[in-house]
């Protein structure tokens, strides 16, 4: 079972989210670029997921909104650098909550035996901005619980 | 200020020994000595380690006897926590959808050729 890695180190203003995926990486790429698939896996099920804007090309631009179960709206948007290919997919990205925070996003798309390693690196202006970017929550709340604090002592220690 | 908290305990918990003497920490208190057993490190060096967990609030330290007893502090652990949890559960579950619709896609193009082999 894939399990997807999220690494925020100290002192570095980035966040490195890997996943690994059973399908050969067009189809992942595809899964990523195309806004009508993209629409139908990006954030939590409860969430709907509208696209305003999505031109996949270099200096193309990208907005979206998600609306959760209360109806509260998040909407993000950014420029595409570069077209998105198998060599990787470059972007700016910003929460429209939080303007001015924008970080540079590039997602890459490695062939491991016909399965995908999709790693995104995502690039902040400062380190303040990417705890920021975390805690601001683009999601849900999540309740405390010990379970957690086991997991993540076991993750460390794993690491 | 509860960033800043947030950047110590993240500082306090880069290191792989820091890291183990709080898993340690989790089976109950300890002392100095008993701490440094597991490492190739001297104990005026696990001593600094403490004094780094201690001022990011991870640990708390107390006297038995002669001895310096060592004890876990959770709180600032669960407020790394929550946080990291809020992020990983986006992405946890966006990554899961994108499985389910990934297979979903093959399945579509594996019937397509099915229907092609059949021809």
């Amino acid at each position: 079972m894939s399990k997807t890695e999220i690494t925020a180190e100290p002192g570095v203003p980035q966040i490195v989210i890997t996943r690994e995926f059973d399908a050969p990486r067009e189809l992942v790429l595809r899964a990523y670029t195309d806004p009508d698939l993209l629409v139908q896996w990006l954030g939590p099920r409860e969430y709907t997921m509208v696209i305003d804007k999505w031109e996949a090309r270099d200096g193309g631009q990208w907005r979206y909104v998600h609306t959760d179960a209360d109806g509260t709206e998040y909407g993000f948007h950014g420029v595409f650098h570069g077209t998105p290919s198998l060599d990787g997919a470059v972007q700016t990205f910003e929460f429209e909550g939080w303007p001015g925070r924008v970080s540079l996003d590039t997602a890459t798309f490695e062939d491991r035996d016909g399965r995908t390693l999709v790693r995104t690196v995502s690039c902040f202006q400062s380190i303040e901005d990417r705890d920021g970017m975390v805690a601001s929550g683009m999601e849900r709340g999540v309740h405390d619980s010990h379970e957690r604090l086991t997991e993540l002592l076991s993750r460390l220690q794993a690491g | 200020m509860v960033d800043d908290r947030l950047s110590l305990v993240f500082g306090a918990l880069a290191d792989p020994i820091r890291r183990a003497i709080l898993i340690r920490l989790t089976q109950g208190d300890a002392t100095v000595a008993e701490l440094a057993a597991p490492f190739s490190v001297s104990q005026p060096a696990i001593s600094r380690h403490l004094k780094v967990l201690e001022t990011a609030g991870l640990i708390s330290r107390t006297r038995r006897a002669t001895a310096r007893l060592s004890h876990l502090q959770a709180e600032p652990l669960r407020e790394v926590t929550t946080w990291l949890a809020r992020y990983r559960r986006f992405w946890e579950e966006s990554h899961e959808r994108l499985d389910e619709l990934l297979a979903a896609l093959q399945g579509e193009r594996n019937d397509v050729s099915d229907r092609d082999d059949a021809v």
